[in-house]
């Protein structure tokens, strides 16, 4: 038991790391190199840069990233599921039970409010902190460059060395283990047997079980991608009016904003939740999972674009309408090409949530649509090494394409749109 | 004070600071002038120890500042854009090289009262950084340099981002203060106009060397190059060949005729030589066409067909033919 708790922690630590690098990061790197440099032409050393200058301005962002892992882990579902059990369920692994294992809709719907209300106080708390960082932006016509062969990066060096095996393992070790055979031969209690194997992967395109509503595993993939493609058009619909709004908020909006975060925090499961009791269990369409899953994105779409938009400055179009050019042509000229990154990033974005989205697929998806999360479920929850070998082959291939959409948002990534 | 031994640096592997040395003296303000990307800035950040020369040596008092970190130098840098902490107030700006340096709470307090009368910002304590406009941030910038009395001062282009007489006004500030302090400075600019105003010396950088060093007074009166004059703002530069020496001038050929020049060059007949023309009481006469008349304050500016531009007190007509008289000199 205390084993799987500090599996838990481990696991959340893991995906969660990124988040703080990304927040934090990003607010390191729009540090004024200046500051730093004038702090210590008046004689302040490393230590005290650090501490006087540099962890009071990045206060903000910190405070905004511990927020957001919050937020997140208050509502963590798929790793409590696999790995908890009874004695570390949260809300949402409860609401989920209560749902599906032990049908009680109004336990489950109690449940909801309490945790709607934990997420909304922190949505609120989190879009006031991040407010709060981009007002605290250092000029952008800093001309200085920061200094080179520093000695403190070294430290640096040995940080990001054994941050990476912390990463860099867990990852690794799936395509290892989905190539590797290690089980005993199947109805013989002989020896375990090793060795290199793709049988894994043939496995996927295989419906063993014959069954009428069973699909082969490979037949997850598309639907996944099915689901995310329909995702990424809903998203951007919905989510470029809001962040229209958003980057020249009214009052109203102003207000409306920490709402339009909640499904960030708001978990998934409820999402789900929502549905069957809005339309009952036995209405589920498949339109239900992509429309989820839009509602899940849409919070990293928005802060994608709203930057963006927010970057171009009015002064830009005035030239424009000046120089001629209709409103139509200023949106083209303007507008467009500098959107168009962010749009793609933002589209990226909503297709990798979609992709790994899990505890509202869960609830939602039927059974003869499965998506790769879930079949990556439906492998661990059978026993055997056949079933946990083709979860692994499963996880590798939504980690090929995670990765391959990350990178896409890597290479298009405006340089100072990182905040979600 | 402060010695500058033989300096090089490169920038993305081409190279910035080739063999720069000087030096300044106590009380004393030298002025480096040069275009943007000359290196100047990058000079100024390996004095303050900031970044690292690729050879070359840094002395304060004959002590080699190589081993000494920036904190422990105690040299004071002023920037553009002021660099002021946002997270802090007035008073816990100026406050901050005093803090650094342990000096009791009790002393803090009158110094940094006397550094904002010094700057004129009396009663500022309080105030938040953001809420000062550019010369007051800047004066705030002085202050905290200021306050811990450095060594040595050091000034990265601070006037760049204000106007004009802003500048003027702030800049007679920040001479009175050098002036009654004593502390050694080093102010970097592209504007001639700045540091003719602040400098006891002012030292050209081109091309990562100083090309020029001298008083004011001696660095306008000769500039002895094309680009020294070019950056005076003297605009009157002639490109030509010599054609014969004659008692210590030269007869230089140009594409406005033939010119005598004073040169202490050792050049020899049909070399390219530069020329700067000025207008002078004595020295030759030439006639020029003028193409366009613009005013200047207390006289008029001139453009000639020849492209050399004069000042005159009454304005002539356009297309009228005069006659002024000008000194030649060899820049190279």
């Amino acid at each position: 038991m205390r084993s799987s708790f500090s599996l838990i922690l481990l696991a959340h630590i893991f995906y969660n790391t990124t988040i703080v690098i990304r927040i934090v990061g990003n607010a390191l790197s729009r540090l004024d190199p200046k500051l730093e440099a004038a702090a210590r032409s008046l004689g302040a050393d490393t230590f005290h840069v650090w501490k006087n200058i540099t962890l009071p301005l990045l206060r903000p962002s910190l405070l905004a990233a511990a927020l957001l892992v919050f937020m997140f882990d208050f509502t963590s579902f798929g790793v409590i599921l696999l790995l908890g059990g009874s004695n570390f369920s949260t809300l949402e692994v409860e609401i989920y039970l209560r749902v599906l294992k032990l049908p009680n809709l109004p336990l489950a719907a109690l449940l909801s409010i309490i945790q709607l209300i934990f997420t909304l106080i922190f949505s609120i708390l989190y879009t006031r902190t991040i407010n709060q960082v981009t007002t605290q932006t250092a000029p952008r016509f800093s001309t200085s460059r920061p200094p080179k062969n520093h000695p403190r990066k070294n430290l640096r060096y040995h940080f990001l060395h054994s941050a990476f095996l912390f990463f860099f393992l867990p990852l690794i070790s799936l395509p290892i283990r989905s190539l590797t055979r290690l089980e005993a031969d199947r109805g013989q209690r002989g020896e375990v047997q090793y060795g290199f194997t793709t049988d894994y992967y043939k496995e996927l395109f295989i419906n063993r079980r014959g069954s009428l509503f069973y699909v082969p595993p490979i037949q997850a993939a598309a639907n996944s991608l099915g689901y995310a493609s329909v995702t990424v058009f809903l998203s951007l619909a919905l989510g470029y009016p809001a962040a229209y709004a958003l980057a020249k908020p009214t009052r109203l909006e102003k207000f409306l904003d920490p709402l339009i975060m909640l499904p960030l925090g708001s978990s998934a499961v409820m999402l789900g939740l929502g549905f069957i009791i809005s339309f009952g269990r036995s209405l589920a369409s498949p339109w239900f999972v992509p429309i989820a899953h839009t509602l899940v994105a849409l919070p990293f779409v928005i802060r994608t674009l709203q930057p963006a938009l927010a970057s171009i400055p009015e002064r830009l179009r005035q030239a424009a309408s000046t120089l001629g050019a209709s409103p139509f042509r200023v949106w083209q000229t303007v507008d467009f090409p500098i959107l168009s990154r962010a749009t793609l990033s933002a589209a990226t974005f909503a297709f990798t949530v979609s992709l790994g989205e899990f505890g509202a697929t869960l609830l939602l998806t039927r059974p003869e649509y499965p998506t790769i999360p879930i079949a990556i479920q439906r492998f661990l929850s059978q026993p055997g090494g056949l079933n946990f070998g083709q979860a692994m082959a499963m996880a590798t291939l939504l980690m090929l394409l995670t990765t391959l959409a990350i990178l896409a948002i890597e290479k298009l990534r405006l340089s100072d749109s990182g905040e979600f | 004070m402060l010695e500058v031994r033989n300096i090089f640096k490169t920038y993305e592997n081409k190279p910035l600071l080739r063999g720069i040395s000087f030096s300044v003296a106590q009380g004393e303000t030298i002025c480096l002038l040069g275009a943007s990307g000359s290196g100047k800035s990058t000079l100024l950040r390996m004095i303050a120890g900031l970044e690292f020369p690729e050879s070359g040596q840094f002395l304060f008092n004959q002590i080699d500042l190589a081993q000494t970190p920036p904190h422990l130098r105690d040299f004071g840098l002023v920037f553009q854009d002021y660099g002021l902490f946002p997270h802090l107030n007035i008073f816990d700006n100026i406050a901050f090289g005093l803090k650094m340096r342990n000096v009791p709470a009790e002393t803090i307090k009158p110094r940094v009262a006397e550094m904002l009368d010094l700057v004129n910002l009396t009663g500022f304590e309080n105030r938040k950084v953001t809420d000062l406009s550019g010369g007051e941030q800047q004066r705030v910038a002085l202050a905290r340099a200021l306050a811990p009395s450095p060594r040595l001062l050091m000034f990265d282009e601070p006037l760049g981002a204000l106007d004009k007489s802003l500048k003027e006004d702030l800049l007679n500030q920040i001479r009175a203060i050098l002036h009654k302090t004593k502390i050694p400075a080093i102010y970097v600019t592209h504007d001639q106009d700045e540091a003719f105003t602040i400098a006891d010396r002012i030292l050209f950088l081109h091309d990562g060397e100083i090309i020029r060093d001298g008083t004011p007074d001696e660095v306008w009166n000769s500039p002895n190059s094309v680009h020294a004059a070019r950056m005076l703002g003297m605009g009157n530069t002639l490109e030509g060949r010599m054609k014969n020496a004659e008692g210590g001038m030269i007869n230089v050929e140009t594409r406005f005729g033939m010119f005598k020049a004073e040169c202490n060059h050792n050049h020899s007949a049909g070399d390219k030589v530069s020329l700067l023309i000025r207008q002078s009481g004595e020295g030759e006469e030439i006639k020029l066409t003028v193409e366009d008349v613009l005013f200047d304050r207390d006289q008029f500016q001139v453009k000639t067909g020849s492209g050399l531009v004069i000042h005159m007190k009454d304005a002539p007509q356009v297309g009228e033919i005069i006659r002024v008289r000008v000194k030649v000199e060899c820049l190279a």
